[in-house]
Formats: structure tokens, sequence, C-alpha cells
């Protein structure tokens, strides 16, 4: 076999023995790990399986015929590759994850030892419902726990992500809408400080977005939204507590002037963790809002998934509910899986995140109404400690009111540094912290976005503010090398992402064997 | 509350820092008449085993598949899932973390996903592959729509034999419209395709829901002929080990169920979308992609790329809404296809097609029971004497999970009410066979 000059096999399909515990530089605490291809062969493989024959298959003429060039890892090398490679990663267990807008809280384990049932696990979404009535009541509990959270008339829950549930929300608006034989309404309102997912939500279902201006204070106008409003307006996608970490004061008047324009009010509930029990977003006239159960509710994120969005939906949109749902029927529950009447269709195969709901349930149970909301309020007081500690040095655009969940600063601290807020983001990394969201919301120049959660205990924060204000002075007393050069302590330095997106290289691909490295 | 780590005397502590007099305070902004300052409906916090013993008592109310005879697939199929899988995916770093946004530290990910990708490309015979989508389900419907868009075209044909609800998916999202062709269903297997100028692409699954393998080739040359593309959908990956993948086959956008791999069958998920195209696609292929990259002290890492497609840059321009992927049952199956490697896919195909031969031969020994596959890999559809979703609902009762009757998915369609599509794996055993047909023979009298 050929090998290149690091040691490594030249390629999937070449069978090595070189794989096996293969360490290559870094010390053990920050490792340098090969890629699976690099490492393993097509040969080796850590499951033990019977070689089966058969006289005649019945594969017609589609039996494969190319190779596939699948590398296998026996079950140590696997374990060790990707323990080697979990430890290149910032988790939540390992520090202060101040990402604003994420919700990066506790994930609790019994979350997830009870997602792990076989009664839970072990089921598959076509069995018969008698077989599962389990299922379909833990369905309906989350169910009567998120109506009850919002009061709301119906949720659909199937939403696989956030930006699924705007989906199946906006959805539901546009049927409603059609319903009033209001179809042609093609525009939707859009405040300036939504996550990218409302515009692109909206655009998808071939809406025209409208773009609203934020007031000095950071919040909506109600006579902007009212000057925008029309009868060519089908909804607005309105976040509240909105991304500059604010509830917004006007939501009710909003909310009154869009359903006196025949428009519905879709609320991005991304932010709901900071008034979960303490504010029903029904009462403030919301007529469909997502809730990230991976971020209010305390399902992992698992590095990007998987998520779930349910949908909570007014009375005015619940005819309008996707099938899948739960629903009584004699003295058991059935699953409503062909839409009846004007209701929309099926919005993903199967009944949703399942895995999610048992872990959102068990959270919910766990804290129960009690604790969900002296955990909004702890979110929200955690928030403004770490505003009320740091706004003396950097500037909060919106200062002078409570925040609610997540602190917002704008990088006009930075003025004459040559620092950029990137530049001090990253300088967080080499003092042991994840940076908070930076460069969104985009009204904002600049803008930092901290999110500390309810998970966060005093001594964290504190410790999080006095770095900030050290990083802070130490920027202002020039030091700009050591924001520009970081991080430094990190697995890896700043990367070049422009290298990455000119000539992209998206899979491994057996690397050109030089001509004194072939044998 | 044991997740909340502040004592009221901390709580006062930081109030007074504040300058406000309480929590409710700080919320001051909100309506009063919408601020609640009394409790909720809700039952009050619970000790963990209060709600354990809640939770046991909702999983005890489910037959899990485990717990005797089971023959279901459809989209969704019961594998064994080595030990070590979900050990790995408990791991903090992996479980706690956000997508790798701030690739300094977040290159277990990302590696992982270069991975994921370089997997689900070799295993599709494709250029390029994402870092996956929510499920089968709507990346095909994606799919539709970045087909679609690369055609300029409108007209999507949907093959029959593409799993009913994946149809519904893509029926949702493009809307009900003449321009979506929908060929029946006919167990011949015949494909009366109606493509001309205005065909974006023709959908075409293998196996197809009725575990009939399908001949991509020929889909291909109508597709190309017309101009049009052609999308290849799996909902079962294992069949890939055994079956050539549609990228030799001229597929151009491929996209899978990968739950099969390294993932429960969790009631429907979460599962995890797999999709994979050629590189010429790459800019109009919906969610994240990893790439290779150097750091400024040239060493290899990882970022997420090519995220000028994506909504939280392009907002109304993105090719996609999506955001969050499946990046958990991603490393799942990630994890659980470097255990298996090339050599143990193609076992494991090798051993589902072994079970599915023993349960189809078990299945035509019935009087009365039509197997009506010629092809397939580890599913098939049986004709009954009688209406299948009765007999199923029997069998359930005598602990006997025989399948799914084609009626649960398309109850306006006279011509399958007498259908059952089983699958086996190699978690079918011998007894669970015989313990069918014993079961079906008495039902079916």
């Amino acid at each position: 076999m050929s090998m290149n000059t690091q040691g490594r096999p030249t390629g999937a399909g070449t069978a090595a023995s070189a794989g096996a515990f293969a360490s290559t530089s870094g010390s053990s605490l920050l490792p340098n790990e090969p890629l699976l291809f690099e490492i393993g062969d097509t040969e080796h493989s850590g499951v033990d399986l019977p070689d089966v024959t058969f006289d005649e298959s019945r594969l017609g003429d589609f039996a494969r015929k190319t190779p596939l060039n699948l590398a296998g890892l026996t079950e140590p090398e696997t374990l060790r590759h990707y323990v080697r490679l979990s430890r290149l990663n910032f988790s939540i267990d390992s520090g202060m994850y101040p990402l604003g807008s994420c919700t990066m809280k506790h994930n609790p384990r019994l979350n997830e030892k009870m997602a792990r049932l076989p009664g839970f696990a072990d089921i598959h979404p076509l069995q018969p419902v008698s077989t599962v009535q389990g299922a379909l009541e833990l369905m309906n509990e989350l169910a009567y726990w998120l109506m009850t959270l919002t009061n709301t008339a119906a949720v659909a829950l199937s939403p696989k992500a956030g930006a699924h549930g705007e989906l199946c929300g906006m959805m539901a608006i546009r049927a409603a809408q059609k319903a009033r034989g209001q179809g042609h309404r093609g525009v939707v309102l859009v405040p300036e400080s939504a996550h990218g997912t409302n515009p692109a939500t909206a655009a998808f279902l071939g809406y025209t977005v409208r773009s609203i201006g934020a007031r000095d204070d950071g919040t909506v106008d109600v006579e902007a939204v009212k000057s925008a409003l029309g009868p060519d307006v089908a909804a607005i996608m309105l976040t509240n507590p909105n991304t500059c970490g604010l509830f917004e004061p006007q939501v009710i008047e909003i909310a009154e002037a869009v359903h006196e324009a025949g428009a519905f009010f879709y609320c991005d509930g991304a932010n709901f963790n900071a008034i979960m029990g303490v504010v029903r977003p029904g009462d403030l006239g919301i007529d469909a809002m997502h809730i990230n159960l991976h971020k209010t509710f305390s399902t992992p994120h698992g590095g990007g998934g998987p998520g779930a969005g349910p949908v909570v939906l007014s009375a005015a949109l619940a005819p309008f509910a996707p099938v899948p749902f739960v629903r009584k029927s004699g003295d058991g529950l059935e699953l409503v899986e062909h839409a009846e009447g004007e209701a929309l269709g099926r919005i993903t195969a199967f009944n949703g995140q399942m895995g999610m709901y048992v872990r959102a349930l068990t959270y919910m149970l766990s804290h129960g109404g009690d604790g969900l909301a002296q955990a909004a309020k702890d979110a929200v007081l955690n928030a403004n400690y770490v505003k009320a500690r740091l706004e003396k040095v950097f500037s909060a655009p919106f200062g002078g009111q409570p925040c609610l969940h997540e602190a917002l600063f704008d990088d006009s601290f930075l003025d004459g540094t040559g620092i950029s807020t990137l530049d001090f983001a990253k300088a967080l990394i080499d003092e042991g912290f994840h940076p908070m969201t930076m460069y969104f919301p985009l009204v904002v120049h600049g803008a930092m976005l901290i999110e500390p959660t309810e998970s966060e205990p005093k001594q964290t924060l504190d410790h999080f503010c006095e770095v900030m204000l050290e990083l802070a002075a130490d920027a202002r007393a020039g030091n700009q090398q050591r924001f520009t050069s970081a991080p430094l302590k990190a697995p890896r330095r700043r990367l070049d992402e422009t290298r990455a997106a000119r000539a992209p290289r998206l899979k491994w691909e057996p690397p050109v064997d030089l001509p004194q490295a072939a044998e | 509350m044991r997740y909340l780590p502040h004592s009221n005397a901390e709580r006062a502590e930081m109030l007074a820092v504040i300058g406000t007099p309480s929590e409710d305070a700080l919320f001051n902004a909100v309506p009063r008449r919408a601020f609640k300052t009394a409790p909720l409906k809700l039952p009050a916090h619970s000790p963990e085993f209060t709600v354990e013993a809640r939770m046991v008592e909702l999983a005890q109310k489910n037959r899990a598949a485990g717990d005797g005879p089971f023959f279901l697939g459809a989209g969704a199929y019961r594998h064994h899932v080595p030990a070590s899988v979900d050990h790995l995916i408990q791991r903090s770093e992996w479980l706690t973390a956000y997508t790798p946004y701030q690739p300094e530290v977040s290159q277990g990910t990302l590696q992982m996903l270069f991975e994921f990708q370089t997997q689900v490309a070799h295993l599709f015979g494709m250029e390029v592959a994402n870092a996956s989508m929510y499920d089968g389900s709507t990346a095909t419907a994606e799919a539709v729509l970045m087909a679609k868009r690369l055609t300029k075209r409108n007209r999507i044909v949907l093959s029959s034999g593409l799993h009913p609800h994946y149809r519904d998916v893509v029926r949702t999202y493009v809307g009900d419209t003449d321009d979506l062709v929908i060929v029946p269903h006919s167990l011949a297997g015949t494909m009366p395709l109606t493509i001309d100028e205005h065909t974006a692409a023709i959908v075409v699954q293998t196996p197809d829901f009725y575990g009939s393998l399908r001949n991509i080739e020929e889909y291909a040359d109508i597709a190309h002929d017309a101009g049009a593309l052609l999308i290849v959908v799996v909902t079962e990956v294992v069949s890939l080990g055994l079956i050539e993948a549609p990228g030799p086959l001229g597929a151009d956008i491929v996209v899978a169920e990968g739950q099969s791999i390294g993932n429960s069958l969790n009631f429907g998920g979460p599962y995890v979308g797999l999709m994979a195209t050629r590189k010429e696609f790459v800019r109009q292929m919906p969610g994240r992609l990893c790439g290779e990259t150097v750091d400024s002290d040239g060493n290899r890492g990882f970022v997420l790329t090519l995220s000028t497609r994506e909504q939280h840059i392009r907002r109304e321009k993105a090719t996609s809404n999506i955001c969050t992927n499946s990046g958990l049952c991603a490393l799942a199956f990630t994890i659980h296809m470097s255990l298996l490697g090339e050599a143990g896919l193609v076992k494991l195909a090798r051993l589902n097609h072994a079970r599915a031969l023993a349960l189809a031969s078990a299945l035509e020994s019935i009087p009365g029971v039509e197997l009506l596959n010629k092809t397939f890999f580890n599913e098939m559809t049986i004709r009954l004497p009688v209406a299948a979703a009765p007999v199923v609902d029997t069998l359930a009762r005598k602990n006997i999970l025989a399948g799914v009757p084609v009626s649960r998915l398309e109850p306006d369609d006279p011509t399958v009410h007498d259908l059952i599509v089983l699958a086996a794996t190699e978690l079918t055993t011998d007894a669970h066979i015989a313990a069918l047909v014993q079961g079906l023979k008495e039902v079916l009298g």
C-alpha cells in the first residue's frame, strides 16, 4: 500500500493496519485527529455480522457493481476517534455559552434517559394506534402544556424545527386567507430586527416581504405597522420578546391593528424562554407561534439539531392545522392522519419529533408550572444582571430600560481601538467562554447579544462580567494584538472562510501521491 | 427546583445590583393585563423519581417493536444500533454544543459533518452531500424545489411507488397545482410518464414504497432526454450495501431517509434526511455545508461554507428557510457507518436480504396470500383475500405487528385495501416469521 508522508493510508479502498489507535500530533487534550477516511479502510469493521449466502437473490439486475469506498473502524478505534473529536467542541456542559437568541440552557439527563425508554424509542410511526396509546397520550399531554402556557386553541406538533414551524404557521395563515377569499394578499410585514428565517419563510411561500424599521428604543412602532398595513397584507411576522431582548410594549395594539386590517399575526417564539409561565402569547393576540423545544424546553441542540418546532394556533387558524394530530375517540385517543376540509396536508412523513416531545414533557413535569415561571424570571434576572454590571463600559444601544432574557450591546465601546466585535468575541474564547451572538440583530452596529439563560449560577456570571470588563479595558488600553490574533488557546486559530468558499472541498478526496511517497 | 442555581439570597443580591425591587419589576414593559402574577393551571415541580414514574407509565402503554414479532417498514426500519453509538452521542461535547458557527471551538462537530458528507456522497455515488436535512420526506420536497430553481421549469412528475407520505409532503410544499403530476399507483410497475419541456424533474423511489426495485437508468434517460432532472429517493439506505448507487445510474439529486443507520424508530422522529447532488448544482442545494480550509497557522480545519445560500445571510433571497439540521442524528449515522465500514454495510445488507427471502418464501406458503414483488431488498407487499387493516389489527391483538396496511396511507384508493407492506431486517428471527405465518393462517382461516 502507499502511504503519504504522515504515515496515513492514501485511500479508503486500501487495506491498512495503520489506523489502529492512530495518534498523530497535538496533545491528548487538544488532539489533531485525522479523518475517518485516513485511519479507516474498507476491510475493517466494528460490527460482527454473520456471512450469509443465498442461492438466488431477488435483486433483479440491480446488484451493486461499483465499490462503496466507505471506511470502517473497529469498536475501540471508533470510540477513540469520536471521543478525541468531541474534545474539540465547546459545549454547555463545559462552560458558559451565552449565545443570544439560542437559549443554551442546561439539558437535563433525565430527559435523555426517558427518551430512550423502549416504549418511546422503539415504536414505529405506523403501528396500529391501539399499540401506541401511551405515545398519543404523551403528545396530548405535551399539547395541553403548550396550549396552557400560550392560551391558544390548538397546536401542530409535527414541525421538525423552528423554521419548519414558521413554514407550517405561515402555510396555515395562507390557507386561512384563501378560505376567506383573501388569497390575493401577497405581502408579509417583517421588522428589520427579525431572524433571517422570517423573511426566508415568507419568500419561500411566495410572499413579498415589506420591511418595518425599528424605533430608537429597539421596538416596533404600532404607527409604522399601521401605515404598512393594507388590503394586500396577509400577515405580520413579529418576534416577541424581540431580537434586541425587549418585550414589544405595543404588541397588543399591533395585534389589534393587524386583525382590523384582515391580516394575521405570526409570532416568532424563539425567545419564549423569557416569558414562559409569565405571559401567555394568546393574551397578546397572536394567531400562530412556533416554540423551539430545543431552546425553551431544554432538548439538546446536538451540534445543530435535531430541533422541534411545534406551532400553537389561535381559534381562527386551528382548522388549518396540518395532519397528523391526536384526537379523543371514545375512551382512547386516535391519530388523525388525513386532512379533512381545508386543513393543511402533511409537512413531514410521520408524527414529528417524538424523541423531542418526550424530552420536553419530561422537562415540563420536572419544572412544573411554577418552575417554568421561575426559570423565565431567572433568565431575565441573569440577563439584567450582566447588563447592569457591563453597561458602564459596554454601550447598550437600548439601555435605560430592563431587558428580558438577553442583553444587547453595540461596538461603540471599541471605537478607535482597531478591534472589531469579531476580534473581541474571539478573545473571549481564550478566556474560556463561548462567544456571544455577534452582528445580530442587524439593527445594531457590531451587535453583541448575550443570553446567559437561567442555568448560570451567580459566580459564573460574576466571572464572565469580570472577564468582559478586563477585556474591554485591555482593548481600550491599545492591546490590539490580543484580540486580532485570538483565539490562541482553542484547537484552531482563525479559519480561512474565504478559501473554503472559493474552492469548496466538501468531502474527503484521496490524496494524490507524491512520487517519493509511492512504494 | 433542581435546574435553577440561584438561592433567594443571591436573587436579592443581584436585584440590588440591577437596582430593581423584584424580578417581576423587570417585566415592566409587559402590559399589566397580560402579566400573570399567579401560577398557571399546571402541575407544580416534581422530584426526578416522580417524573420518571409518570414517563415510564406512559411508555409501558406502548408495544415496543422489540417485544415480539414485528414487520413494519414503509419508510422507518428497525435495525440494531451498536451500544457504542448511543454512548458516544450522549457525550456532553456532542450533545450540548450548538451549531458550529464558531469554528475554532467546534472542530469536532465540523470534522464529523465533513465525514458525514463524505459517507453520504460515497453511499450514493454522488459528488457532494450536505450536512443533513430534517428527514427523508422534507429532503424530497426540498429536492423538488431545488430542481425547479435549477431548471427554471415548474412541472414535477412523481412516479408511482413514491412513499405516499412523501408525495403528500411534496404536495404541501409546492401546492396542489396542475404542475404536480402524480403517476397513479400501479403494481405492474409500468411508468407511463408524461414528460415535456416544462418538466423540471422526475421523482422516483427505489426500493419503492411496495418494496420493488426500480430501474433508475431508464428513468434517468427519460428525464435527461427532456432536459429534466432525475431525483432518486431512498427510504432504506441499508439497501445500498447490495443495490447499485443512484449516482452511476444517472441521478442528479439523491435524497434519503438515513434513520436506518444509527437511529431508533422514535415513533417517526427525530430522523436524518440525506441529500446529495452533482458539484455543479451545489449552490442551489439547501441546508448547511461543511468545507475544508486552513487556520492562520496553516493547520487543516473545517468551517460551514457557501452560507450565502442560507437564510441568516440571504434572508428572503435564501435557497430555503432551513436553519436547524439533524446534527445529532447525523452523528449517530456517521458513527454507526464508521463501525460498519464497507465490509460491514455489505454484510448487513446481505443479512437483510436473506431475512427478507426467508419471509417471502414463508408468506408465499400461506394459502390465499399472494406476494406481489418480482424484486425486493428487505421489504415486500402481499395481497390478502380480505381487507388488510382488520387483519393487521387482529394480529396486533395477538402481539404480532404484521406490517403496514396500505389503506392506512391510501384510504381513498380501493385497489390497495387488501395490501400489506412488510419488512424484514437483521432483527427478524425465524420464530418471528413462524409466528406471523401461524397468525395469518389463523386469521385468514
